[in-house]
């Protein structure tokens, strides 16, 4: 029984230890060298969670929309498991995780597995890790995971990139179709839920964001009609419709084939990132390279060579030294 | 990158969150994750939210009077989930004797009115380096 | 008479030693709202000002210097503390005991599980029956509560607000069973569901209908209950949480506000309800801050519901108030300061012109007081009202360069504040978008670190510590056993009730609540057959769910 051995976790993973689950989590977060083992060990049992993506503007009640569709998910005998973003301070580095405050009653039955992630420096809505985690997690046995970006303001559209259905939460007084637009939330999107619905202009944004995806009919998924659903969080209402339309949305994915093709490229950005972690520690781990760079560097700022030209000949004398 | 986690808790009934959102604020400037579970909690709810953030602490924060009740709970929930690395403490209105009792059943430090956010901040960050070492 | 020329003068040859010359204490001086306090305050600091319409005399609108004309002269304020029993046997025996010594005016304190609805058997209610009040689960704990006690001679206040209009209903069955005609009951519900979003934390269900549940005591108390106090407005625990005392004052009075704008929708008529709404304000150590802060409440108010609320009764305009000392300010480390602390609360009470008073107990950081530290804490308010002669005449600090000139800043902060408050909508959207709970988390923090940084010091706690520092405070226990006997009784009284009634007049709430009817009648229906506060919350969460906070630090 040793919850800090690599071997130990992902063995107990899979028979649904949760505490086992829990510290896993924790290696891959603190990108502990552990963490790579049972990445790697774990990995073929991933690809049965179906991924959830929740994103939107502060405010917008996500958190309390992540909480009735974990409800809803799992009273349809799902097994569901939650990863909730919160931002990390840039200036001291800790974070308040508050989002199990929502969660309430939803956690009280010890059903669902909630994890807070602090982003740690990483943009784009996710922590860096955010992926690995989900990939952990799936590997529990989870039928869906629901993955809850940030939600500071700032553009967070990585959130397309990790999961299959991108629900993008917008509130009436949040701007109108323009501005989402704008936002880019409009490319990322698959379902579109307009939260606290019971406010005036629910139905008015309702139609801007129509009117706006007509007018951009081939931005993606050329056959899905990108759906918007009105839903009030809080009391529960539209919510089994919401549901309802990332299943519709999820058979549209496999019926069309798009589901394995969406895989296979967020496959295929994992391999890139693991590629390039590894070529950068291979050059910038090695002292002899490291020498090289220091000279070149120096060379640049005496105007001897600019970075283009520095970058060629480091490029050839890392070649060289294979 | 190791972080210290908190997890800061409201069991029971009483409403006054003040003293807890304050130290969850102060932790989190001085570098830690805290993760805040709300109000109205029961023991098995604490031990459950522990668990599933794998924290180092479990902070309670309790003025009901309802102490000598819920901090042995908590411990003894913990114990049963295996998490005996987790440190428990906390803070409200525990009376001196108690403080002592609920030391003597394993309950790491706890702090009382007045207490400084220093002090406890400290207090966290010592605990942890130790915990972090072995 | 001096020109301002002279006074100018006079100003800067005062200011210049002050500034220039002696360096002082500290860089910055101000008050708990974060208002900057001059070195000095003159004419000039209240020049603009309209005197007799904004300050006017006691008695006359405005109300500025107090509701009544002769104030402490011809009566003195209500001297009442709150205090908790834990079963209902005790809590009778004490009430007896008060009236045979004089005493009209009763006090019921509820235990946690009654202020949120839970029965004695929920499992939410494990360690907390009656630990810090009495614990009602049904009209059997209210028939015990009042028994032999006149419920036509008595005034009852009693401080529970979630399940308010259930015990309020309970109230007047008791009355029925003791022949007392509901026209004839007095006292106060606090029953103000919006500071508790806003601080004390102590809600059932979401803002909109429990809004909806108080508009209808409100309407009930006008047809049937004329003199009972449907709402006691309270800033007290918004102050407790961390408020700053302008957010006490315009957080307070908005949810005033809000009330009466919710009742005027329903269609009941300002002066029919409005004369029997009443505040409760928390006093804390900065002097003439509170004493500003009592006085601008009555200011706006008045200003309020006559202009805006077109209120014409003058008892609508007139702000009155129960007082209680700041209990975050007491300290653990050197209880016995805290006397002295309260008693310089309690005078500021008195200077700013409160109905009632309740002064802390020096002990109550630590538990429940004790008899003995309840008796000194009564005895300041004593001394207070009958030594000191602040109570001799009416408003004494009015006039007063830095009085007036506070009064009116603390005015104009809080019009500041209702304009953000409008700006999101009302107080009901502030709410949602967590407004109030953010600015007195925002304070709770800033105040900490004031104090850690000893810029503010707390005698005792950052200053003048005494290093070898015993307690010995006796400390009041409760009984671990008066929680398993209720629960054993709550369970025996369950099991006895005619079930098929019961659940008929349960589903007439749930109704009541889907038809938005006045569910005030279900409910008294409800409780004549011994329906429990929990079975009744739960009749009405079918239809209005739960409410669950705001993540906000």
């Amino acid at each position: 029984m040793n919850y800090n051995d690599a071997a130990f976790l992902t063995e107990r993973i899979p028979l649904g230890d949760k505490r086992a689950l829990s510290r896993a989590i924790t290696l891959v977060e603190n990108e502990d060298p552990r963490a790579l083992k049972i990445e790697r060990d774990l990995y073929s049992l991933t690809g049965k969670a179906y991924r959830v993506g929740i994103t939107g503007p502060p405010g917008a009640g996500k958190s309390t929309l992540v909480n009735v569709l974990a409800k809803e998910f799992k009273s349809r005998g799902n097994k569901v498991g939650i990863i909730a973003v919160d931002p990390t301070s840039p200036f001291t580095g800790g974070a308040l995780l508050g989002d199990r405050i929502r969660m309430g009653a939803a956690l009280a039955d010890h059903e669902i597995f909630m994890r807070s992630m602090a982003s740690r420096g990483g943009t784009g809505g996710l922590a860096r890790t955010t992926t690995q985690v989900a990939d952990v997690m799936d590997s529990f046995g989870f039928d869906v995971l629901i993955i809850e970006t940030v939600g500071v303001g700032q553009l967070e559209l990585d959130i397309a990139g990790a999961v299959d259905t991108t629900v993008v939460v917008l509130v009436p007084e949040a701007g109108g179709g323009v501005q989402a637009m704008k936002a880019g939330l409009i490319e990322i999107a698959d379902i579109f839920a307009i939260n606290k619905a019971d406010r005036d202009g629910a139905e008015i944004l309702k139609s801007e964001l129509q009117d706006a995806l007509s007018l951009m009919p081939a931005i993606k998924n050329g056959s899905w009609d990108l759906p918007v659903k009105l839903t009030v969080a809080l009391e529960g209402r539209g919510v089994k419709e919401l549901v309802d339309t990332v299943y519709k949305h999820k058979e549209h994915l496999e019926a069309s084939g798009k589901f394995h093709k969406n895989r296979q490229s967020q496959a295929e950005i994992k391999i890139r990132d693991i590629v390039r972690a590894e070529i950068g520690k291979r050059l910038w781990m090695n002292p002899s390279l490291k020498s090289v760079l220091d000279s070149l560097s120096g060379f640049c700022v005496e105007g001897k060579i600019d970075p283009y030209s520095a970058a060629r000949t480091f490029l050839q004398s890392a070649e060289a030294q294979r | 990158m190791d972080k210290i986690k908190v997890l800061v808790a409201k069991p029971g009934l009483d409403g006054h969150d003040r003293g807890a959102k304050v130290v969850a604020r102060a932790l989190r400037d001085a570098g830690m994750e805290v993760i805040y579970t709300g109000l109205r909690q029961t023991p098995e709810m604490v031990v459950e939210a522990a668990l599933q953030e794998d924290v180092d602490f479990v902070a309670l924060s309790i003025l009901s009077g309802a102490h000598m009740t819920i901090f042995p709970r908590v411990l003894e929930k913990l114990r049963e989930a295996g998490l005996d690395h987790v440190v428990l403490t906390g803070g409200g209105i525990i009376p001196p004797e108690d403080m002592d009792k609920l030391h003597q059943m394993g309950i790491n430090k706890l702090f009382g009115p007045g207490t400084s956010l220093e002090e406890i901040v400290n207090y966290f960050k010592e605990e942890g380096a130790k915990k972090k070492v072995s | 008479m001096i020109t301002s020329e002279e006074k100018s003068v006079v100003k800067t040859d005062l200011e210049k030693p002050a500034a220039k010359k002696s360096k002082q204490r500290k860089e910055f001086f101000r008050n708990s709202s974060g208002m900057d306090i001059n070195n000095l305050y003159t004419q000039d600091d209240i020049s603009g000002m309209d005197f007799e319409g904004e300050v006017g005399l006691p008695g006359q609108y405005p109300y500025t210097r107090g509701v009544h004309e002769t104030m402490y002269r011809g009566r003195l304020w209500t001297m009442r503390q709150f205090s908790g029993f834990a079963t209902p046997e005790d809590t009778n025996r004490r009430y007896h005991y008060l009236l045979k010594h004089g005493q009209m005016g009763l006090s019921v304190a509820f235990d946690m599980p009654t202020l949120m609805g839970y029965d004695s058997d929920h499992p939410f209610a494990l360690g907390e029956v009656g630990r810090c009040g009495v614990a009602v689960d049904t009209l059997a704990d209210m028939e015990v509560i009042f028994r032999g006690l006149p419920l036509d001679k008595i005034s009852t206040s009693m401080t529970i607000n979630g399940p308010s209009s259930i015990i309020l209903a309970m109230y007047i069955a008791v009355a029925e069973k003791q022949g007392v005609a509901q026209e004839q009951l007095r006292g106060t519900l606090q029953n103000d569901i919006l500071k508790e979003y806003i601080a004390q934390k102590e809600w059932i269900y979401p803002p909109k209908p429990s809004m909806k549940l108080i508009v209808d005591t409100i309407e009930y108390g006008t047809r049937h209950t004329p003199e009972w106090n449907t709402i006691s407005i309270s800033g007290y625990h918004i102050r407790e949480a961390g408020a700053t005392a302008v957010q006490e004052l315009a957080f307070t009075l908005a949810d005033g506000f809000a009330y009466v704008e919710a009742a005027m929708e329903r269609g009941i008529d300002v002066d029919s309800f409005a004369p029997r709404l009443s505040f409760f304000f928390n006093s804390h150590n900065n002097f003439f801050e509170e004493i500003a802060k009592f006085r601008a409440a009555r200011r706006i108010w008045a200003k309020r519901m006559k202009e805006k609320y077109g209120a014409k009764n003058p008892k609508s305009w007139m702000l009155r108030f129960h007082t209680q000392t700041a209990g975050c300010t007491l300290t653990a480390q050197q209880p016995e300061n805290n006397i002295v602390r309260v008693a310089y609360q309690a005078m500021a009470a008195a200077l700013g012109g409160t109905q009632s008073l309740h002064t802390n107990s020096m002990d109550e950081t630590l538990a429940l007081p004790t008899e003995k530290a309840v008796k000194i804490s009564l005895r300041t308010q004593q001394i207070l009202a009958h030594e000191t002669g602040v109570t001799d005449t009416v408003d004494p600090l009015a006039g007063s360069y830095f009085v007036e000139a506070m009064t009116n800043k603390m005015e104009e902060e809080c019009e500041k504040y209702f304009e953000k408050i409008a700006h999101y909508g009302g107080v009901i959207e502030s709410i949602h978008n967590s407004f109030f709970q953010r600015e007195i988390a925002q304070a709770a923090y800033t105040q900490q670190k004031l104090v850690d940084s000893k810029d503010e010091i707390i005698v005792g706690v950052n200053g003048f510590v005494d290093e070898e520092e015993e307690t010995d405070i006796p400390l009041l226990r409760i009984d671990p056993e008066i929680e398993n006997k209720k629960v054993r009784e709550l369970k025996e009284l369950k099991a006895s009730r005619n079930q098929e009634t019961l659940k008929e007049k349960l589903d007439a709430v749930t109704q009541a609540a889907k038809n938005d009817e006045n569910t005030m009648y279900a409910i008294l229906d409800a409780v004549r057959v011994y329906g429990s506060v929990g079975e009744i919350v739960d009749a009405l969460k079918v239809v209005y769910g739960e409410y669950r906070e705001p993540a906000v630090f």
